[in-house]
Formats: C-alpha cells, sequence, structure tokens
C-alpha cells in the first residue's frame, strides 16, 4: 500500500492538474503491475462488489473504539465521510504491516464474500491491527466502494500515455468495459502493438457540453444537426460476432436487463456499434421517466413490466460498421450508415429523427415544444465532426430546456459531505399545503461559498430541535428550488417526487407566506403526466 | 444548590464575587483567561489577568490590567480566585474560584500538548468543572506536535526543491508565535505577515524564545520567493499580498485539519493538525484528573461530550454562553475563516 498511500496523498493534496499528472506518472512507471492495474481499477472508478454493508462497518468500528452507535454518527456527521470517520475512530494499529496493493485487496477484500459475518468481522478487526492512517482509509473506500479523489479518467488516461507513448484516446478505448485487474491486462494495456478490438469492448463515449452562450453564436445553422435531447439511459449497443452486448455510460453491462433490445440487435449485421438512448416508449413518444425508473434496477424483468414498460433503444450514431472503427469520419457520413444500417431494423431499434430548421429562432420555438415531447431540450452536432472521446468543448452541444421552479421554505437541515463536512448544506424544504408546509425535496446547496456560510451560521441559530444530525430549523428562509421532472409517489408525504431538486438561489426578497403552495405543483405534476 | 458559576446574558458570572469571566458585554470586574479577541474584550471596568498574559490583555483591550501570578490567591468578595496555565497560548490561565469550601474551575481554552512558548498545563482539583469542548468528537486526537513539526519542514524543503513559496497559514495570536518557536530557521528564511508582528514584538518583549524571522516586506516576495516559509493569517489566504510571492503551497495548521473535508473546503494544499485546544482524549484526561462532580461544557461539540458524560453516569451539562449567537456563532463548526484554534 505504501506505494498507492504516496499516490493518493499526492492527488489529496495538489490542487494544480499538472502535479496530479504528474503524480500518476510517477507511480505508474514505479509501481509493480500487479499493484498499478488495481490502482487503475480504482482510480478510473470501477468497484469492487461490496462485500461488506456500510451498516456493519459503523457497527464494529464503533464497537472496536469503544463508542456507542449515537456517538459514531456524531463524528460521521462532523466529518462528512464515513471511510474516514472509522479509520479515524478506530484505535491505532497494534502490528502495522506492509501490504501490497494487490496483496491487500486478493488476502483482505476479495475473500471477505466468501465468508460468515463473524469470519468476515474477524478478517477486518485483523486489517485494522494491519493498517493505520491514509492506508486504513483507502482500505475503507476499496471496501465500500466510491473511490473519488478529484482527478478525471482523462488525467489518468494521460498520464499512461506519457508512461507508454499509446495514444490517450487509444487508452481510453482500451480501459473500457470490463477488463480484470491484473499484471498481464496492465501489460497488455500499455503495449505499443496495435490490437483488434475485443469482442464486447464498447467504445468511449463521445459527451456534449451545456449550451450557455447564445444559439446564434454557433455561427450557420446548416453546419449543425440537430435531435431531441433524450431523457433516458445513454448506452452503446453493440452487434459482433456471435455476440451481442449493450453498455450504459457508466460502463455497466445490462444486456439482460433489455431482453427486447437484445432480440432486436440479434437482426443487425455483425460488426455494429450504435450510440443512442434506452428510452421506456410507447406509441410513437416517450413514456413518463418513472416507467424507465422501473425497468433500471430490475435485473430480471417480468413480463408484466415488458408490457407496461416496453423499452426501445434510440440510436443517434454509428461508430463501428462491418466491424471497422469508424469514429474518424464526419458526422453527417456516419448517420447516412446509421440510417441505412437501421432502416430494416426491428421496431425497438429507432433512429433519432434530426430536426429540420431554416434559422436559430426555428430551433428555438422547438425547443419549447420539449416538456409537451417528454425530452429534455435539443442536442447539436457539428456535421463535420468525428465521435470524439470523452467530454469537449465545441462540436457537440446539449441545450437543455429550462428547469422547473419552485419557491419553497427551509424546514431541516443537515450537515454536507466531502468539502462542506461539517457545514449545513444539504436542506429539506416545503411547500404549503393549508396552514401546514410539506416537505416536497431534499435537496443540496448550489449556493456560493459565501452564502452557504451564511445560512449555515443562520441555521445554528435558528434551531428549534436536533434529531441526530438533523436540525428543524425556524421555517423562515425562502429558496427557489429547480427540477427536472415531478412524479406521483406514495413514499413521499406530500405525494409528489422532485427531479434533480437543487437549490438555485436564495430568496432573500420572499417571506415564508410567498412560498408555493402544494396544489401547485399536483397541477403542474398533471400537466406533465398526460 | 446553585453554582459558583452561573451562565448570564453577559457572560459566566460569579455571584459570590461579584465578577464576570471573559464577558461580552461590559461589566465591573473582569476575569480574562487570555489574550484572543472573543475572550479579551474591551469596555469592561477593571480587568484581572494571569501575570504572563497582562502584556498581551492589555493590547487587545486598550485598558490598564492587572496581573495575578499563576498560583497567587487573590481575595475577591466572598470568593478566592486564582490563575492556573491553561497552555492555550502565553499567558492562558484556568480560573480557580473558591467559595465556602467549593471550588470551581473555568478552563478557558486549554491545551495539554507541549508549547514552548506557554507554561505548561496544571490539572487543577474542583467541585464543579466549566471547560471548552471545542473538539469534544472521538474523531479529534492529536498526533504528536513533534511529529507534525518534522511534517512541516518535509514540506518546507519539498518546496524549497520545486521552487514554491511555503505560506503556513494560522491564527495570527499564539498559534503564529508557537509555530515560530518551533520552526527551525536553520532552513531557510521564516517571514511572517503584519498581522502578526505586533504579538511575536509582546512575545520577545517577554523573554519568549523566537528564532530569527521577521515581518515580510514586498522586496522579500521578490527576493525570497520559492525559499521562505511565510506565516500568514487565513484571511490572507486568495488576497492580493499573497499573489505577489509567485508559485506557492499553502498549508494551514489547525485541530480542523484532522477531517479531510475541512481542509478541501479551505482550498488549502497541506493540512497540518496542530491545534491550540484539547482533544478527546485530553478533554476526558482533564476531566478524570479534576475529580469534578459536575462538568459545564461551552463551545463546539458540547451537546456531545455532555451526552457520552451522562451516559457514564457523571452530572454533565452544556453551558449557553455567547459563543452561540454573537461573536462566537461558528464555535460548533470549523470556523468558516479563522479560528482562534
Amino acid at each position: 500500500m505504501d506505494l498507492f498511500v504516496q499516490l493518493y496523498r499526492r492527488l489529496d493534496q495538489h490542487t494544480r492538474t499538472n502535479d496530479k499528472v504528474a503524480a500518476l506518472e510517477d507511480y505508474f512507471r514505479v509501481a509493480p503491475r500487479e499493484d498499478a492495474a488495481w490502482a487503475l481499477f480504482h482510480l478510473v472508478g470501477r468497484r469492487l462488489p461490496r462485500a461488506v454493508s456500510p451498516a456493519e462497518l459503523r457497527a464494529w468500528a464503533g464497537a472496536a473504539s469503544g463508542l456507542a452507535p449515537w456517538l459514531v454518527e456524531e463524528c460521521y456527521a462532523a466529518a462528512g465521510d464515513l471511510a474516514e470517520t472509522l479509520a479515524l475512530l478506530v484505535p491505532p494499529a497494534a502490528t502495522p504491516r506492509a501490504w501490497p496493493l494487490s496483496a491487500l485487496i486478493e488476502h483482505r477484500i476479495r475473500p471477505l464474500r466468501e465468508l460468515s459475518h463473524e469470519e468476515r468481522r474477524a478478517r477486518i478487526e485483523q486489517s485494522w491491527h494491519e493498517l493505520d492512517g491514509d492506508a486504513r482509509f483507502l482500505y475503507h473506500k476499496m471496501l465500500t466502494g466510491g473511490f473519488r479523489v478529484g482527478i478525471s479518467r482523462a488525467l489518468v488516461e494521460r498520464a499512461l500515455s506519457r508512461v507508454s507513448g499509446v495514444p490517450a484516446a487509444e487508452l481510453a478505448r482500451r480501459l473500457m468495459g470490463d477488463w480484470p485487474p491484473d499484471a498481464s491486462f496492465f501489460e497488455r494495456l500499455l503495449s505499443t502493438e496495435e490490437r483488434g478490438t475485443p469482442n464486447l469492448q464498447p467504445y468511449p463515449f463521445y459527451l456534449a457540453y451545456p449550451l450557455e452562450q447564445a444559439v446564434s453564436s454557433l455561427g450557420d445553422p446548416g453546419d449543425w444537426q440537430a435531435e431531441w435531447k433524450w431523457d433516458g439511459i445513454r448506452a452503446q449497443a453493440l452487434r459482433r460476432a456471435a455476440s451481442i452486448a449493450i453498455w450504459t455510460r457508466g460502463e455497466e453491462l445490462v444486456t439482460e436487463r433489455y431482453p427486447e433490445i437484445e432480440r432486436a440487435l440479434a437482426a443487425l449485421p455483425e460488426g455494429t456499434a450504435l450510440d443512442g438512448e434506452l428510452l421506456a416508449w410507447r406509441e410513437d413518444r416517450p413514456l413518463p421517466f418513472g416507467a424507465m425508473q422501473r425497468r433500471i434496477g430490475r435485473l430480471r424483468v417480468s413480463s408484466d413490466e415488458l408490457r407496461e414498460a416496453p423499452v426501445i433503444f434510440m440510436a443517434y450514431d454509428l461508430l463501428e460498421f462491418n466491424g471497422v472503427d469508424i469514429r474518424a469520419q464526419p458526422l453527417s457520413e456516419r448517420r447516412a450508415r446509421l440510417e441505412a444500417v437501421l432502416q430494416r431494423a426491428p421496431e425497438e431499434l429507432k433512429v433519432s429523427p434530426t430536426l429540420a430548421f431554416p434559422d436559430w429562432p426555428a430551433l428555438a420555438a422547438l425547443r419549447a415544444e420539449s416538456r409537451a415531447r417528454r425530452v429534455e431540450g435539443i442536442m447539436l452536432k457539428r456535421r463535420d465532426s468525428p465521435y470524439g472521446v470523452g467530454r469537449e468543448r465545441g462540436a457537440w452541444w446539449k441545450w437543455k430546456v429550462d428547469p422547473y421552479t419552485v419557491d419553497a421554505v427551509l424546514m431541516y437541515a443537515q450537515a454536507g459531505h466531502g468539502r462542506r463536512a461539517g457545514l449545513h448544506t444539504d436542506y429539506t424544504l416545503g411547500v404549503w399545503n393549508g396552514e401546514t408546509l410539506v416537505p416536497v425535496a431534499k435537496a443540496y446547496s448550489g449556493l456560493t461559498d459565501r452564502e452557504l456560510e451564511e445560512v449555515d451560521r443562520w441555521i445554528r441559530r435558528h434551531t428549534i430541535e436536533k434529531h441526530g444530525p438533523v436540525r428543524v430549523v425556524v421555517p423562515e428562509l425562502v429558496f427557489e428550488i429547480a427540477f427536472e421532472g415531478l412524479q406521483p409517489s406514495p413514499r413521499h408525504k406530500s405525494g409528489i417526487a422532485l427531479r434533480f431538486p437543487r437549490v438555485h438561489r436564495w430568496r432573500r426578497d420572499k417571506m415564508p407566506a410567498d412560498a408555493d403552495r402544494l396544489e401547485q405543483l399536483v397541477a403542474l405534476m398533471n400537466a406533465a403526466q398526460t | 444548590m446553585s453554582r459558583i458559576v452561573q451562565a448570564t446574558s453577559a457572560g459566566l458570572y460569579c455571584e459570590a464575587g461579584g465578577f464576570y469571566i471573559d464577558p461580552w458585554r461590559p461589566v465591573a470586574h473582569a476575569l480574562i483567561t487570555h489574550a484572543h479577541s472573543d475572550h479579551a474584550r474591551p469596555g469592561h471596568g477593571a480587568y484581572l489577568t494571569a501575570e504572563p498574559g497582562l502584556p498581551l490583555v492589555r493590547e487587545r483591550v486598550g485598558a490598564p490590567v492587572e496581573g495575578l501570578p499563576y498560583g497567587e490567591r487573590r481575595r475577591i468578595g466572598a470568593a478566592v480566585v486564582s490563575f492556573h496555565p491553561a497552555a492555550h497560548m502565553r499567558g492562558a490561565a484556568q480560573a480557580r474560584i473558591e467559595v465556602g469550601g467549593r471550588v470551581a474551575v473555568v478552563t478557558g481554552d486549554f491545551k495539554r500538548d507541549d508549547d514552548p512558548t506557554a507554561d505548561a498545563f496544571e490539572p487543577v482539583p474542583c467541585h464543579e468543572l466549566i471547560m471548552e469542548s471545542t473538539f469534544a468528537l472521538p474523531l479529534y486526537r492529536w498526533p504528536d506536535a513533534s511529529e507534525i513539526v518534522r511534517e512541516i519542514h518535509d514540506w518546507w524543503r519539498e518546496n524549497q526543491e520545486a521552487g514554491r513559496t511555503s505560506v503556513l497559514l494560522a491564527y495570527a495570536v499564539g498559534k503564529a508565535q508557537r509555530l515560530l518557536a518551533l520552526l527551525n530557521p536553520e532552513q531557510g528564511p521564516i517571514l511572517y505577515h503584519g498581522a502578526m508582528e505586533r504579538f511575536v514584538e509582546l512575545y520577545r518583549a517577554a523573554d519568549v524564545s523566537l528564532p530569527a524571522a521577521r515581518k515580510a516586506t514586498a522586496d522579500d516576495a521578490k527576493t525570497l520567493r520559492g525559499r521562505a516559509l511565510l506565516l500568514a493569517p487565513p484571511s490572507a489566504h486568495h488576497s492580493p499580498w499573497l499573489r505577489k510571492w509567485g508559485a506557492c503551497s499553502v498549508g494551514f495548521a489547525s485541530g480542523w485539519m484532522r477531517v479531510r473535508g475541512a481542509r478541501r473546503r479551505r482550498g488549502a494544499d497541506r493540512g497540518f493538525v496542530i491545534s491550540d485546544h484539547a482533544d478527546w482524549p485530553a478533554l476526558l484526561q482533564t476531566i478524570e484528573e479534576s475529580g469534578a462532580e459536575w462538568v459545564g461544557l461551552t463551545h463546539g461539540y458540547g451537546e456531545a461530550l455532555a451526552r457520552y458524560l451522562r451516559e457514564l453516569g457523571r452530572e454533565a451539562d452544556v453551558v449557553r454562553t455567547a459563543f452561540i449567537g454573537e461573536a462566537g456563532a461558528e464555535s460548533d463548526a470549523p470556523p468558516a475563516r479563522e479560528s482562534a484554534d
């Protein structure tokens, strides 16, 4: 772990990009390949299957440190990070041991899933005796998943490219999909020899930036292809020699969750890779997003669900044709081939229609129809653009519809996580239902740091009750919350669930009585559901 | 039975002696535990503080202050008062107050770690202990200060090798002088921000041994950048003053740095866990050694510690002070900008 801990510290301690890339380079040059492979696995955000629940870890760490559960929770609320909290609470290691990263994972993490509850606990307690400080913190991160040190995948690829001489875009491709974090994979990854695309491997996704400037600044409308921005799950569908795969943008292999798409893909010629969106769909338009949500988590889908939430694949790009990577071709050519490939495809595979617009005001008028069409807005792609890697500015833009907004009253507050640890930044906000406030959203604040501190001080002075880490405050502050949609929810007291709610701004000009009413949200929801 | 020291709207008050301890509203008689601005305020009628802290408190309040040597007893009304080292900073004192055979101790801010600029903390037996609880969570355990001092020097050396100026952010009064006393001037030039100058002078005048170091000038920013260690108050972070120093690595010296999120929020490159407050084990040790029947807690995570103590069968409460609501509104959180830590 020593080298990996050093790498973590350097990444954590330096705020400048160049320093971070240099730290990664130094690590990958000296680390043994079997350790480097695991480091890479975690750095690009992959996770080990969970071997222990956070609740178990909390309970055992509490016992090891002789602290009552409520006190562990107080500490967690103050530190804002469970892995860190528990690493700090457990007493120092009695018999420190320098584990290589790969050996730690092979001996102290991977076997856990096979063990009984009691054996698992014993193994973890043993690890606490062996690991201290940052090593223990990183061990917890690997145990609980969610290893983030503030570096993007692109930076990791850049560093590996410098170490190996393999172009970053090629590394990005080799790092897609499922790969074994072992020495031989790491060796192949950095090999300068040309390799074909393995059978199930997807391509890196090309991502758009939000359009913040005026759309007219994009120049000649004729240079741009416009499509609806679909509100589903971004995915790649692969039809290769005798195998079919559907990968989400989170690089999750979800083929079996969408049997209707899997069947339809079988009808395509071998050597085809589509980029597109999984959408719950009926009668020429998307179902409300709630229908899609019912399918996302289902590993085995029932016939009821297949009937009530049928899914299609809305293709918008073709990345591989006849087994050849055509990402470097201009979009206009890829598009023509896409239409040809899908011309006689089953109805579950659709081509995302292009929108005809003579000028920008005409496109703006189409965008205004987004909500009625259950889409998120418009995508703009340069007709001459290649299919790139990752998020880039310039060739692809997403021009989303403005979010819904509602004015709501701050009811409860809780301390945040990460860099907001100890600061009350997670708000529960409510709207009026008759004379009482009913919570409608739990939102993380989108306020400035200065405003956050001011609200935090206000919260501390206006706390009526405390329930563990949750403070009930005087209902006085009004915030505008933005959200993307709303749907009925029996699990919420208000009967409504908002999608992606976030605090947009602080309405210092409004009194609590000026906040919105539940009826208004219900009316909005009914309009959206029809 | 009423307590010897009560919380009032003007501050902690001893009725038997007719005086307040670190009051925040103007009063006739004030005992001052130490020279931080939320404890030593101007506007009171008469001031009494521990002898070694006298010049520092006088600087703060701009009025005559009487000093009482540590351990010396003074009768005030029906109370007998004495000061005992609290080690929070130079001259910091616990106030021991005896009334009719019962003893109360107000710790003020204190620490149990070594500090070359302050007398070591003295445990004082008492019946009623009013104790600060800024860091009263088991998360907060300080590493050995000598270890942290070594880390600071290693960081300084790395920065020198990379041609970066080392900027060490620390509270300007107490913490800055303690750090100064711990730094090795043989490694390179040590400079400090103008906000620290007056108290550095007062420490030197009191014969506290501080290494060669001086106030940073505009010329220094040109000639010593990349080599110097620059002590600055947290408010100097991101200031135009700091930008004159070229490439910098910014370290923050505070107990809050124990938690990663607190350091990230401040945007510091490095956090050094060195505090002038007691950590969790030191708080428990202090309660144990006092033998107190009742513990009153002020500042910070007092509610958590009070509950912890009650579960162990001890009498403990949070004592409401103005450190909640007024100047110290942030006292139960990692302070947003600057803290007397």
